[in-house]
């Protein structure tokens, strides 16, 4: 650990990582909320269409594909909001049309697609100091609305009428998520790399809502789980010579599957409560002639509703009160 | 001044008419009750009345002041259908907080008071226990209710709540329509979309019956509800108890 801090390329590289793993889950978990968990990996093709032009107009990468990916953002969120691109061809097209565009553009350049694998699967060994800061100013760019507007940007993803009704301006909220996303795919395309940075945004993200409740809790130990692999992940690909985007993945569904197993035991535990046996044993209780309320559904053996023996008769129990058949109607047991 | 005004609305959904020059208005703690059966236009007439659906005729007024250039969301509560999707990781009390907004300025934290409105917000629908609790490990009345706790929680003098009875029990219904009450001796208008009237028949100062888009009674809840012994003031199903109403029947 200690001998990988003394290569200054290696400290360029980790400082990356923890600002990739910050900011990723950070704007991830607006995606997943909006259901939108593959825009990720539609900007980071897109993003390689931009890449392909710097190659070929040999400018810095990361400036022209923030530039490209951020058009192409703005352009997949007008077609949503127009309804557009309801059947997926609309983003499919843009999205492989980016993907063609970056390599025929490196060849062109002369670079080929090899060029381009760096920017793919992420490189810790390319990541200049002027990188690094650009990497650092557009992280403070999407870190601050991704945190100080986060109560906005809740509303807005999680029920956007709502949000309507209550004056926040929905459009440009949502065109400023696509925005903030494209800008951190960019971003993370030296240490995770495009292809794989949908897999930051989103998987720390599965594994927090697996750990914690609530949506503030959430964001932060998404943001803790993004740091820990990035910066794993990183020091991980030093030591075995890989691409770090590949570990950075490997370990985040790591994490997943092990918050997966940890949720399924709380749960075990939860539903163990006492709640059905008080209600069988009970049938010395006087039944009230209460009628329930419109009931359309018709109880039978087997009908799915669990049945308990009530005195002479069978109670059926439905959304935690009793059901008991009398004449064309139900009563409240 | 009215708190609601619409003069002839008119709106169309895929190039076909739903709404068909509609008046409405609403006058400040009146307890207004949109009927109707399904596909009469409920829905899309509150939905406009919000700004959620555009009208493409006629002039739609909140607060005296035109939808286009209004502006004081913080005195509106909105309670849609129950549709909890994008809400299902969340806490209680963060949807609740999240009614909020329209009092508090971007980058801001919640004040005193804010805080204040949300925790009277979650104990007048009596859910002040399950503020810590996840929506998804609420039952589907208690998610109404949160609903309806997150409208309150900006404290708005018009309340609009779209079909809030329906799936809940007599009981949840009837905790309803003590908040609902409550409100209304406070001064807050109630705009209130219901397929049945069932608890809420009490509170109702008028009702307004739609049918095709277009409003065909408006005026006192008695004249629409047909007697049943079992039910009283209950109208559980408006497109076949309506008789003079009904569209089906008239052809």
């Amino acid at each position: 650990m200690i001998e990988m801090l003394n290569y200054p390329f290696m400290q360029r590289a980790l400082i990356a990582a923890v600002l990739t793993g910050l900011i990723a889950p950070a704007i991830g978990i607006y995606i997943v909320q909006r259901r939108l968990s593959l825009l990720g990996d539609g900007l980071g093709h897109v993003a390689i269409a931009g890449v392909g032009l710097a190659l070929m107009t040999g400018s810095a990468p990361i400036p022209v594909a923030v530039v490209v990916s951020v058009l192409g953002a703005v352009l997949v969120e007008i077609l949503r909001q127009r309804g557009k691109a309801t059947g997926d061809v609309g983003l499919a097209i843009l999205f492989y049309g980016g993907l063609a565009g970056g390599v025929l553009m490196s060849g062109i350049a002369g670079a080929g697609a090899g060029a381009l694998s760096q920017y793919l699967f992420g490189s810790l060994t390319t990541v200049t100091g002027g990188d690094l800061a650009l990497i650092a100013v557009l992280a403070v760019v999407v870190l601050v609305p991704t945190l100080g507007l986060a109560p906005q940007l809740f509303a807005v993803c999680s029920d956007e009428e709502f949000a309507r009704v209550l004056g926040l301006k929905v459009r440009l909220y949502n065109v400023m998520v696509v925005v903030l996303a494209a800008i951190t795919v960019t971003l993370a395309m030296r240490t995770v790399g495009l292809l794989l940075v949908s897999a930051l945004m989103v998987v720390p993200v599965a594994a927090a809502q697996n750990l914690v409740r609530g949506f503030y809790a959430t964001l932060i130990c998404a943001m803790v789980v993004g740091v820990a692999v990035s910066v794993g992940g990183a020091a991980g690909s030093f030591y075995a010579n890989t691409a770090p985007g590949a570990l950075i993945v490997v370990l985040a569904i790591g994490v997943f599957m092990l918050s997966a197993a940890f949720s399924v035991l709380l749960a075990r535990r939860r539903t163990v409560a006492p709640v059905l046996p008080e209600l069988i044993t009970d049938d010395t209780i006087e039944a009230p002639h209460v009628a329930a309320e419109e009931h359309p559904h018709t109880h039978v053996a087997g009908c799915g509703h669990p049945a308990v023996q009530h005195g002479d008769h069978t109670d059926f129990i439905h959304q935690g009160h009793r059901h008991a058949p009398h004449a064309d109607h139900y009563d409240e047991h | 001044m009215h708190i609601v005004s619409a003069h002839d609305v008119s709106v169309e959904l895929g190039g076909l008419p739903v709404l068909r020059g509609i008046n409405l208005s609403l006058g400040r703690g009146e307890a207004v009750a949109l009927l109707g059966g399904n596909g009469s236009g409920k829905s899309t007439l509150v939905r406009s009345l919000l700004g959620l659906i555009p009208a493409q005729r006629g002039s739609i007024e909140l607060f005296g002041t035109s939808l286009s250039s209004f502006s004081q969301w913080s005195k509106v509560g909105y309670v849609p259908q129950r549709s909890t999707g994008g809400l299902s990781g969340a806490k209680v009390k963060e949807v609740v907080a999240s009614g909020r907004l329209a009092h508090r300025r971007p980058f801001l934290p919640a004040s005193a008071a804010d805080r204040r409105a949300v925790s009277d917000a979650l104990a007048a629908v009596g859910l002040s226990d399950r503020a810590g609790s996840e929506m998804t490990h609420l039952s589907g009345g208690q998610q109404q209710r949160v609903l309806v706790a997150r409208a309150l929680a900006s404290t708005p003098e018009l309340l609009v709540l779209d079909e809030p009875t329906a799936g809940v029990d007599l009981e949840h219904q009837q905790l309803l329509a003590a908040v609902l009450s409550q409100l209304l001796r406070s001064g807050t208008s109630v705009l209130v979309v219901l397929h049945e009237v069932g608890a809420l028949a009490g509170l109702v100062n008028r009702a307004v019956v739609l049918r095709e888009g277009r409003v065909v009674h408006d005026g006192a809840l008695s004249e629409v509800v047909t007697g049943h012994p079992h039910h009283g003031h209950e109208i559980d199903e408006p497109a076949h108890r309506l008789g003079f109403l009904n569209g089906t029947v008239e052809r």
